[in-house]
């Protein structure tokens, strides 16, 4: 038991050396999924024959929506984590990912209007994926600027931990809204109980590039979580020595 | 164990008798709201009719949202806020008090002048039943899910604007299913399913928010 700690890396001062390590393995992995991802979906897979090229949009539009929920699962992880344990690197990480989970959100939102233009006729409706997607993005922004009005970082790790927690309702909304109203927006087309109703070249591009932006996030929230511990623990010894070296 | 809510609920409401003026402002605010929309959108009584659910409604959130700040702001400057919080009693029934007290004097307000602003609207008899129902139901949630961004605002800089960035999202389910409910009257389609599921979300927010509220009032005045 005593070899095994998994709170060995809930330090700032442990965390910060391994998240240097790991960064430059997760930007590699992202740039080559990315590669094989647009690969598959620009050349190799096949035009469709309802939408013409036009559908390509969906290897980043999916993959971007899919994060965009995603991460502000795993925020909200962190902020339970925070408050159950007490931990400073929880918080620090939820933080650090906010900003990527809006950039996604955004995204969703943005290609999927390009894509909405010339399929749907119009660049935006109020239907309930869309609708849900945008609150999803008003309650990323309504997290960071919470988080960036409190001067005392202990005091906004757990403010933005709870309100981590009472958002973390409108998730599940949001990936049933469309069972719950019919509306326009197509149903899933991927799901683990039955067969994807799409070519496998498609979803092996969408997954590729779902792979890839899993990466891209885990590289840009550990560059990020490193530059607020740094900023956290400037008064610290192992950060003074740290910058002594460089 | 209920004691606490009963007295919280009893001294909330004594203060808010002594500044009416508060109560009144909101409540005008309301009313100026619901009537700024015909001048802006023009007079037609069809378009205005079909307007109205949602315009009532947003009005009315937006009201809530304006004596929100209020809830825990003066008892956090006078010392108050941290002698109910060292009581023995637990702090969510002390918040779900408040929350009570704030639906009373903020909430049912709302309710009650909906229908007079309705007939503004051209709205027929049992639309306006259901709109009155509709706000009674639903602004206890909004109530209890605002304590939440109440808490957290707590003593901020720029707190109501930061507690509208965060709280108006939390609001659109209640806002849907009170504007659909008063929808579906004036289709025919009937606003009993709209109805049940704003009486759930009130009661998850009564039975949850003033607990989540009251970690929050923890972290803002640790």
């Amino acid at each position: 038991m005593s070899n095994l700690n998994l709170f060995h890396y809930a330090s700032p001062a442990t965390f910060y050396p391994l998240a240097g390590r790991l960064q430059p393995v997760f930007i590699a992995l992202a740039v080559l999924f990315a590669a094989a991802g647009l690969w598959l979906g620009l050349f190799v897979a096949p035009t469709d024959f309802q939408q013409g090229e036009g559908y390509r949009i969906i290897f980043v539009h999916v993959p971007a929506s899919w994060m965009s929920m995603f991460i502000y699962c795993v925020m909200a992880f962190w902020g339970a984590m925070n408050l159950v344990f007490n931990t400073r690197l929880s918080g620090m990480l939820a933080q650090a990912l906010a900003p990527t989970g809006a950039l996604f959100a955004f995204l969703s939102l943005w290609t999927g209007a390009l894509w909405g233009k010339p399929m749907w006729g119009t660049w935006w409706v109020w239907d309930a994926r869309l609708t849900s997607e945008l609150i999803l993005f008003f309650l990323y922004v309504g997290y960071m600027a919470l988080v960036a009005s409190i001067d005392d970082p202990r005091r906004a790790d757990k403010a933005g931990a709870v309100l981590l927690l009472v958002g973390v309702v409108n998730i599940p909304i949001i990936y049933f809204s469309v069972q719950w109203w019919n509306t326009l927006h197509q149903g899933a087309s991927v799901s683990l109980t039955k067969a994807p109703s799409m070519a496998r070249t498609m979803l092996w591009g969408m997954l590729m590039m779902a792979l890839s932006f899993w990466m891209y996030t885990i590289a840009v929230a550990f560059a990020r979580v490193r530059a607020i511990i740094l900023e956290r623990e400037r008064h610290t010894d192992w950060v003074k020595s740290l910058l002594r070296q460089a | 164990m209920f004691e606490v809510v009963l007295a919280v609920v009893r001294r909330d409401l004594k203060l808010a008798w002594r500044r009416q003026a508060d109560i009144g402002a909101a409540l005008f605010f309301f009313v100026i709201v619901a009537s700024l929309f015909p001048l802006g959108v023009g007079p037609e009584p069809d378009l205005l009719r079909k307007l109205s659910p949602g315009v009532l409604w947003v009005g009315a959130l937006l009201s809530t949202l304006l004596t929100l700040p209020r809830l825990f702001a003066d008892d956090f400057r006078d010392g108050s806020l941290e002698q109910l919080m060292l009581a023995p009693q637990p702090l969510g029934l002390v918040v779900l008090g408040k929350v009570i007290a704030h639906w009373l004097v903020a909430g049912l307000p709302l309710a009650l002048v909906a229908p007079v602003l309705g007939l503004q609207f051209d709205l027929p008899g049992d639309a306006l039943a259901v709109l009155t129902l509709s706000i009674a139901l639903g602004t206890p949630a909004l109530s209890g899910i605002g304590a939440i961004g109440a808490a957290l605002t707590l003593g901020l800089r720029g707190g109501a604007v930061l507690l509208s960035l965060l709280i108006l999202p939390l609001y659109v389910p209640v806002l849907i299913f009170g504007a659909g409910a008063v929808d579906a009257t004036l289709t025919g389609l009937g606003p009993e399913a709209h109805l049940s599921l704003l009486a759930a979300l009130t009661v998850a927010g009564l039975c949850f928010a003033p607990f989540a509220a009251a970690a929050g009032l923890r972290i803002a005045v640790d």
